[in-house]
């Protein structure tokens, strides 16, 4: 008796007793569709994360430093290292981060304000949609010149434009010179709640003597981790203690999430086997009852000639189809709840198609493995006994 | 005109149960030799050893000691799927049962010996209809048991008997479960059945059903007690 046979034979079975079948399936369903739900989520976090750190320049560098005793770095001393380091280095910017009380005729709030060069814009993959960014002059000159993010914009002028407006930030009046375009959804705290000033003002305004935070930008991103390690050997020359400075890439920041991406995927896949076991165990029993109850059957069958590789063949192959069918209603359970999530979320969840051939294999195979000993059962059974049904 | 050519042979064929500390000789030293050709009843009473016997010359079990041979080839020591290989290939049974499957249809069910046979699905299907064709349900052949007679399932038990081309034909009590019409019409069928040169093994505990065979062979305790035509076993048992 060849495959196609035992496999005709075994959708009839299953057939024959539908409910059992669902029943048993269940498990394989449910293990299945999870696995999907899941792995089409994370595929969609992960995109929306490395889309965003994308957004923020994946190859900007990041500069914390502060004094140790009279041990500093100093802004001559930042330049004079961009200076000496054009070939890793594009583009510098300080990076002051300040809270200000802001407000207008409408509205007062405390709002992120921070204290940047002209370069910081191309740093940051930052675009305006109108007017203009901080610009040389207004380092230089230490104008009260601002321009606005997209949260800022909304808190302070909702529908309407902001540009060639005047607004207080810490009491001084600031002309708003640009927009720039939404890059975080408009969030309170996240990129867009940001209010972009000259760095000179800001030292001024905070009457701070030290430039704490730089941005930078990598030639190109495979420089940017070699550009770090320069920045720390450096940065440790001139201050050194470790706990007193910070430098890291944007794109090691993807690496490590990647790889808590990948501790999830492992316990994902954890929760999936265990899952897979339960349905395996379900599967079992029900071919270990499906025998039982089908003892005089397997007895026909080898009073007429039927060996038992042939009966062997046609549990194990009943048990994979069993779950080799649940295992494809679990996928596609799964994907469309992945595609309604996706709708439903701004997010782009996408069920994968590797996550697909995996589930739907080990579905089979889970049959194969957990069908075995039934069949074995089933196989060895001596055909007198098993005529008389005993 | 019988030929004399042997089919099967019982020698010193002997098969015990053990029961706790009993010993029941269900077999106890069968000598027994059937011809192509032949029709044989096999009686005796309940517990004589008939299905016993059956199953061995059916080669679903192998004697304690002794051998069986078939055709030529020694069955006594044969594994699981060796025999299975001597069933699929020798022989055809019918049982009191039918023992149909309930969930495939007639011609399905008829089709299963060939189906082990390897026979490939066009030629199964036509050769499954000609047996079909011999117990006259071929228009039958979508049905499924339940729909059929008591009589009607035995004749598909029949064809599926027939559908291998097997050497014997081997009936334990085919008419058991039968009224007297139908073992009428059952019997006829294994008569014609004889008629065309099938070999046929019948069992039975029902004497008018023994007299239908050419040969009867008596059982008691597991050891024949008669052996010879039926117009022997009538002058003896009149
Ligand atoms: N599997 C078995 N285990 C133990 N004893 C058995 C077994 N099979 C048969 N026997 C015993 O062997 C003897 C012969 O049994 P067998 O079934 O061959 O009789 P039979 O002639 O077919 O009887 P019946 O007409 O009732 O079917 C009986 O005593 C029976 O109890
Ligand atoms: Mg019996």
């Amino acid at each position: 008796m060849n495959i196609t046979q035992s496999f005709r034979l075994a959708i009839k079975s299953i057939l024959s007793n539908r409910m059992r079948a669902i029943l048993t399936m269940l498990g394989m369903i449910i293990g299945v569709a999870s696995v999907i739900i899941i792995v089409g989520i994370m595929n969609g976090l992960t995109k929306k994360i490395e889309s965003s750190y994308a957004d923020m320049g994946i190859n900007s560098i990041s500069v914390y430093v502060q004094k140790n005793g009279n041990r500093m770095v100093t802004e001559k001393d930042m330049y004079q290292f961009y200076n000496d380091n054009q070939d890793l280095i594009k583009e510098i910017s300080p990076s002051l981060e300040q809270k200000y009380v802001v407000k207008n005729a409408e509205t007062k709030f405390k709002a992120n304000v921070k204290g940047v060069s002209e370069t910081y814009a191309e740093i940051k993959s930052l675009t305006l949609k109108e007017g203009r960014f901080i610009n040389y002059a207004d380092v230089l000159l230490r104008q009260n010149n601002c321009v606005i993010g997209a949260y800022v914009e909304d808190k302070l002028f909702g529908k309407g434009n902001g540009i060639g407006e005047t607004i207080k930030i810490n009491g001084e009046t600031f002309q708003v010179v640009g927009r720039v375009k939404e890059v975080a959804g408009r969030k309170k705290g996240s990129a867009d709640d940001c209010i972009y000033v000259s760095y000179s003002k800001v030292i001024r305004m905070s009457k701070s003597t030290e430039i704490g935070s730089y941005e930078m930008m990598a030639v190109d991103s495979t420089l940017a981790d070699p550009l770090v390690a320069k920045l720390e050997t450096w940065l440790y020359e001139k201050i050194g203690n470790r706990d007193y400075f910070y430098a890291f890439s944007m794109s090691s920041m993807i690496s490590s999430m990647n790889t808590i991406m990948g501790m999830l995927a492992l316990a994902l896949a954890g929760i999936a086997a265990i899952s897979l076991l339960v349905a395996g165990i379900g599967i079992m029993n029900i071919m270990l009852v499906s025998v039982t109850e089908r003892t005089q059957e397997i007895g026909i069958r080898k009073s007429l000639g039927a060996r038992r590789r042939d009966i062997l063949n046609q549990f194990i192959i009943e048990a994979a189809a069993v779950s080799g069918i649940g295992g494809l209603i679990g996928i596609l359970v799964g994907v469309l709840l992945v595609l309604l999530i996706g709708k439903l979320s701004n997010m782009q969840a996408s069920p994968s198609i590797t996550s697909i051939i995996i589930s739907f294999t080990v579905s089979v195979g889970t049959g194969v493995v957990f069908g075995y000993m039934p069949a074995k059962k089933a196989a060895l059974l001596n055909p007198i006994d098993a005529l008389r049904g005993e | 005109m019988k030929s004399k050519e042997v089919l099967i042979e019982l020698k010193e064929v002997c098969k015990y149960y053990q029961i706790g500390d009993e010993e029941v000789r269900a077999n106890d030293g069968i000598n027994l030799t059937i011809c192509k050709g032949e029709f044989v009843a096999i009686i005796g009473k309940s517990g004589s050893g008939k299905s016993t016997t059956m199953n061995i010359i059916g080669a679903l079990d192998v004697p304690t000691s002794g051998e069986y041979w078939i055709q030529g080839t020694n069955v006594s020591h044969m594994k699981d799927d060796e025999l299975a290989t001597i069933r699929n290939k020798m022989v055809g049974f019918i049982f009191q049962q039918y023992y149909l499957l309930s969930k495939l249809n007639v011609i399905e069910n008829v089709e299963l010996p060939l189906l082990y046979a390897g026979v490939d699905s066009v030629n199964r299907k036509e050769r499954a209809m000609q047996a079909l064709k011999e117990v006259g349900l071929e228009e039958k052949w979508n049905k499924f048991p339940k729909q059929l007679s008591g009589g009607q399932q035995q004749r598909v038990s029949i064809a599926r008997a027939l559908a291998g081309n097997p050497s014997l034909i081997l009936a334990d009590e085919p008419t058991g479960a039968l009224d007297s019409k139908t073992t009428k019409d059952v019997l006829g069928f294994l008569k014609k059945l004889h008629d065309k040169g099938n070999t046929i093994v019948l069992i039975t505990h029902d004497q008018s059903v023994a007299l239908q065979a050419e040969r009867i062979v008596n059982l008691m305790d597991g050891k024949i007690i008669f052996d010879g035509d039926v117009e022997e076993y009538k002058s003896q048992n009149q």
